[in-house]
């Protein structure tokens, strides 16, 4: 028994105690991962195969990077066309954070309130949420624009914002309801009976402990946003328009050609700095965060 | 001051509360001061929703009443008037003006709409859960490299969805590299199953890493203490998958599934890219844009009807199969 | 006092909404009527307009922009410009008229739009003090432009279909399509695809089996507008596609594709015939994956017999007014403008876009640059535009749902037909 409990102490981490088994496991970790890696990479190369590629060899089915060129990227960011792809991506970087922090303060108070508090209705309340993901987007945008004319917020940051903000709400409210519920709030008790305040409480016992699952949330709504088209394509100016409008709209050097190869190209652009993005954040800062819980 | 209090809530809220005097009395006010709180709260979340949601879905469920514009005898189109059910009728019963709607017509499309996506709907949050929850228990091990495969898992999701369907569009192709690769010469856009796994595996390519973070995310609550107690007890590690990982996990796993079930019943830009809806594989939203395009009313009854689709399902879901994400709030269920 | 607050803060919040709803019902409903109004107002007004179209490919539209604003420093256009897509482009118009934008004055609108536009009472008729002339243009695209015997909008570019064979296999390119049939062997004598179009399920197999049954003599809709394809023109029109892919003449993988992969088939040297825009020829000469370079030439379409070529389908672009503009006088200008000989050589020249003036089809500059418009005429004066009719887009659905099952062996062709008819009658062609 007390042998068990030393073994395992040592490889905490690792959830095999046997050293003979030991490599075994992790082996099949390893192969796992290579099939994953491969799953999700391998069309992800091919698209940046094909971001390389000359556009007059569009369609070569050669596997490996062929007749290289920058010229797909060039066209990305040129501007003499009217192509403003610098701009979009600040565009998009401003809607889809904007978007993220708002529904993650928003949908934080919400969840906190369903999981914790007890109150009338609230099944009702976590319908009515839930029924904001159920009709069709698709339906949602000739109403809409119709609305934001009326009020004269064509064009403006807030007309995409505040639809994004109602898409990627409903899922973050869900999420973080399920993850506050599962949270050990004994331990808000005890801090309290230490001497915390409900506020201090929550911000030094349980924020750190939630932080992984709102982290999640935060990715998810950050890239629900990010990829938002449907709306971003009818209510947006030229000035407020985002990356995925922005390649919805390049064009191939005559009409019927598809522009196929720099629409590849700016698809590994926005693709690229997202997944640094998340990894920063992860490094960094969820990392800082859960260092200093109780665990 | 209702005396409606529910009975569970009236049970718990005593013990918790240990300093203060037992007994009804305190209970509701307790729940009054909270439902004071939870209603401060949840208002910003509500108003949000009810300005971008609320708003076009009665304006929608308005305008289905009324019948499409229709060509005045001078060759403009005038309103159509009062409608009444007649714009449901024509997507239930598939009618057109009295007859049945002939191939060729949206109208005629309206079950064989449906029936595509739930087929989509199933296939992919199916194999998306299946594939999500292995990507997610390796990614909960620990491994020199772990970081590298959570950012590669990111990859196809942050991926914009358009672009998405072109790249899967392009690798699909007849003279793509699907079919060269495999050394096939399969027409993936051009017959109806093909088609169909070519949308399903593109979806689950796309999404599966929703599916594995929310996952993880619920796999990093449960403390390691909590299988190293289950192999002390010698629990076998398909015991300690059955018996405390699924258990455990199973709030946010419900959540992910729930809210991929919703998506995927609204599907629209993979097929809409990758096969336009040829060879049976147009979604209802598929069928809404195109409608929208020919009359604007019987597009808002369609999305009216889709939209109680999914409510159906959603409330099966939640009620039957447990996801518990509303139930269990009621109750304030666990422990 | 908070407590009201927040237990009637969400049904308020709710009914208010519920206002907003239905005064936007009544905003949203304007119809004929509005527009027929609108069409009387501004039209001697002058001053800043703007202009959009779909994206501008070859940067032809920012010259012509800029060269008009030099020329017009109190008329200025500003060029909004929308996505390629055409659905895209269809459907930004369509929200902003409905919201009855000012702001889109002079909008660039596809041949088979503009029907539905005019219906809607969204486009400036052209007559009286707004009258267009249109005596120099193509008579084909002039039809595209016209709805209810009134001109809504002017011929900016068109667009016809061209086949493309391989000269070094076939000396004289097949006139008739028992011909072209009957040439099929030699493909099959060098292991490769005969012919190919636009045969996925998408607006291109509604050009390319409009093309085969007008062809044949058949029609989709009568001069009147009513549905007319259940007649033995069309079936033999539509057989000859059907029964082409039943033979393999038609490679069976033609049936995914749209104008992009026909076009990379051809330059593979994997198809003897290819029905496709002009758009290819300069690329089928330069694209580094073209082996057919100096190997392939084109011709009009074949047609039923000798003599008389086969009707191609028309594409293109016209360019209208909208009745919301504030400034209508300046926005005729740029109509003209935009239409004029000089503006439609520097189409041609700069984008490779076909002019709708037939005097520029012999204008010898042009004609070296591109070599094909001889034959383009050829198939332009020979067109018929898709019909021409406000309820296009349920048109062309009727077409190319019951074409394709037709193809594909699904249906019989008098099934198809027959099905054909009927949804064209339900999209309101009666």
């Amino acid at each position: 028994m007390s042998a068990a409990t030393a073994t395992t102490s040592r490889t905490v981490s690792v959830p095999e105690r046997r050293p003979k088994k030991y490599d075994w496991a992790l082996t099949r970790t390893y192969i796992a991962a290579v099939i994953i890696l491969a799953w999700c990479l391998a069309p992800f190369y091919w698209m940046v195969v094909t971001a390389f590629r000359d556009v007059g060899y569009t369609f070569d089915p050669t596997f490996f990077f062929t007749h290289v060129t920058m010229d797909n990227f060039r066209t990305v960011f040129d501007t003499s066309l009217g192509n403003h792809f610098a701009q979009n991506l600040l565009n998009s970087f401003i809607v889809a954070g904007v978007t993220t922090v708002v529904a993650l303060l928003v949908g934080v108070f919400a969840a906190y309130a369903l999981a914790r508090l007890n109150f009338r209705f609230k099944f009702a309340v976590m319908g009515f949420i839930l029924g904001a993901s159920m009709f069709p987007g698709v339906a949602l945008v000739t109403p809409l624009f119709q609305l934001f004319t009326n009020i004269g917020w064509m064009g403006t940051y807030q007309a995409l914002i505040i639809p994004d903000i109602s898409f990627a709400l409903p899922l973050t409210v869900y999420t973080l309801t399920s993850f506050f519920r599962e949270m050990p709030w004994e331990l808000e008790e005890s801090a309290r009976i230490d001497g915390c305040t409900q506020g201090q409480a929550f911000r030094k016992v349980i924020l750190p402990l939630a932080a992984p699952a709102t982290f999640t949330t935060a990715i998810l709504a950050f890239i629900s946003a990010w990829n938002e088209f449907l709306i971003a394509s009818q209510l947006s100016s030229d000035q407020t328009k985002t990356v995925t409008v922005a390649i919805a709209s390049f064009a191939g050097s005559q009409p019927h050609v598809e522009p196929y190869t720099a629409v590849m190209a700016a698809g590994t652009i926005v693709t690229i700095p997202l997944v640094v993005l998340v990894l920063v954040f992860q490094r960094k800062i969820v990392a800082g965060l859960t260092a200093g819980a109780v665990k | 001051m209702s005396t409606e209090v529910p009975a569970r809530t009236r049970a718990k809220a005593a013990p918790k509360s240990p300093r203060q005097m037992p007994g009804r009395e305190s209970a509701d006010r307790k729940l009054v001061t909270q439902g004071r709180w939870a209603s401060v709260l949840l208002l910003p979340t509500l108003i949000l929703l009810a300005v971008v949601i609320i708003y076009p879905v009665v304006n929608a469920i308005i305008m289905s009443f009324q019948n499409d514009a229709g060509l005045s005898s001078s060759g403009f189109f005038v309103q159509g008037g009062f409608a009444g059910v007649d714009n449901y009728v024509h997507w239930l019963a598939q009618q057109c003006n009295g007859v049945s709607c002939p191939p060729g017509t949206l109208g005629s499309q309206f079950w064989g709409a449906m029936a595509t996506t739930f087929l989509f709907t199933v296939a992919t949050v199916v194999l998306e859960t299946v594939l999500g929850f292995w990507m997610a228990i390796i990614m909960a091990r620990s491994f020199r490299g772990r970081s590298v495969i959570r950012a590669a898992v990111l990859v196809p999701w942050a991926i914009p969805t358009a672009v998405t369907a072109k790249l899967w569009f392009f690798i699909f192709a007849f003279q793509g590299i699907a079919n060269t690769l495999f050394n096939t010469h399969i027409l993936w856009t051009g017959s109806e199953w093909p088609a169909r796994w070519a949308i399903i595996i593109s979806d689950t390519w796309k999404t599966t890493p929703f599916m594995a973070l929310l996952i993880l995310a619920g796999l990093q609550l449960i403390p390691d203490e909590v299988y190293e107690a289950a192999k002390v007890d010698g629990a076998s590690s398909f015991q300690r998958f059955t018996q405390i990982t699924l258990p455990l996990v199973r709030p946010a796993l419900m959540v992910a599934i729930l809210f991929r079930v919703l998506d995927a019943l609204r599907m629209y830009d993979l097929p809409a890219i990758m096969t336009q809806g040829a060879n049976n594989t147009t979604t209802l939203s598929i069928l809404v844009v195109d409608q929208i395009r020919q009359g604007f009313n019987s597009a808002a009854a369609l999305s009216t009807i889709t939209f109680l689709v999914i409510f159906i399902v959603a409330f099966i879901f939640v009620r039957f199969l447990g996801a518990n994400a509303v139930g269990a709030a009621t109750s304030s269920g666990k422990k | 006092m908070r407590k009201t607050f927040s237990k009637y803060a969400v049904p308020l919040a709710t009914a208010s909404v519920l206002a907003l709803a239905l005064s936007a019902c009544g905003g949203s409903s304007g119809g004929g009527g509005g527009g027929n109004n609108a069409a009387t107002q501004n039209t001697d007004a002058r001053g800043p307009i703007t202009y959009v179209q779909g994206k501008d490919n070859s940067n032809v539209v920012r010259p012509l922009v800029d060269k008009w604003n030099a020329a017009h420093p109190n008329e200025q256009v500003t060029f909004k410009e929308q996505s390629d897509q055409a659905d895209q482009q269809h459907d930004d118009l369509v929200q902003h008229f409905q919201a009855q934008d000012s702001n889109y004055d002079v909008v660039d609108v596809d041949v088979v739009w503009t029907a539905e536009f005019a219906a809607k009472g969204w486009l400036q008729p052209l007559t009286g003090s707004m009258a267009f002339d249109t005596s120099q243009m193509l008579p084909a695209t002039v039809k595209t432009a016209t709805y209810n015997n009134t001109l809504y909008a002017a011929p900016q570019t068109s667009d016809g279909g061209l086949l493309y064979y391989r000269k070094d296999l076939v000396p004289t390119p097949p006139k008739t399509w028992a011909d072209m049939m009957s040439m099929c062997s030699i493909a099959k004598q060098h292991n490769m695809g005969c012919y190919a179009g636009q045969f996925a399920q998408y607006e291109g197999l509604t050009v390319n089996a409009s093309e085969a049954i007008n062809s044949a003599g058949g029609q989709i809709v009568d001069s009147s507008g009513k549905a007319n394809v259940n007649t033995p023109e069309a079936k033999t029109g539509l057989s000859n596609l059907v029964q082409a892919y039943k033979d393999g003449n038609i490679p069976q993988q033609a049936i995914t594709y749209q104008e992009e992969q026909g076009r990379q088939a051809f330059e593979a040297g994997q198809l003897l015939f290819l029905r496709n825009w002009p758009y290819v020829y300069n690329l089928a000469k330069t694209d580094g994956t073209s082996v057919v370079k100096d190997t392939f030439g084109i011709a009009p379409l074949p047609g039923m017999t000798d003599g008389k070529p086969g009707a191609s389908s028309l594409g293109g672009h016209n360019v209208a007014m909208s009745v919301y503009s504030k400034h209508k006088a300046t926005a005729l200008d740029f109509m003209k403008f935009m239409t004029s000989s000089e503006t439609e050589q520097f189409y041609a020249t700069q984008g490779s876009l076909a002019p709708v003036l037939s005097s520029l089809y012999s204008d010898a500059t042009l004609t070296q640059k591109l070599p094909y418009l001889p034959t383009l005429l050829t198939s332009i004066q020979n067109a018929v535009p898709r019909p021409v009719t406000p309820y296009y887009p349920a048109v062309t659905k009727a077409v190319q749902d019951n074409a394709y099952a037709a193809l594909k062996g699904d249906k019989s062709v008098d099934q198809a037909l027959s099905d054909m008819q009927s949804a064209l009658q339900a999209a309101g062609a009666k």
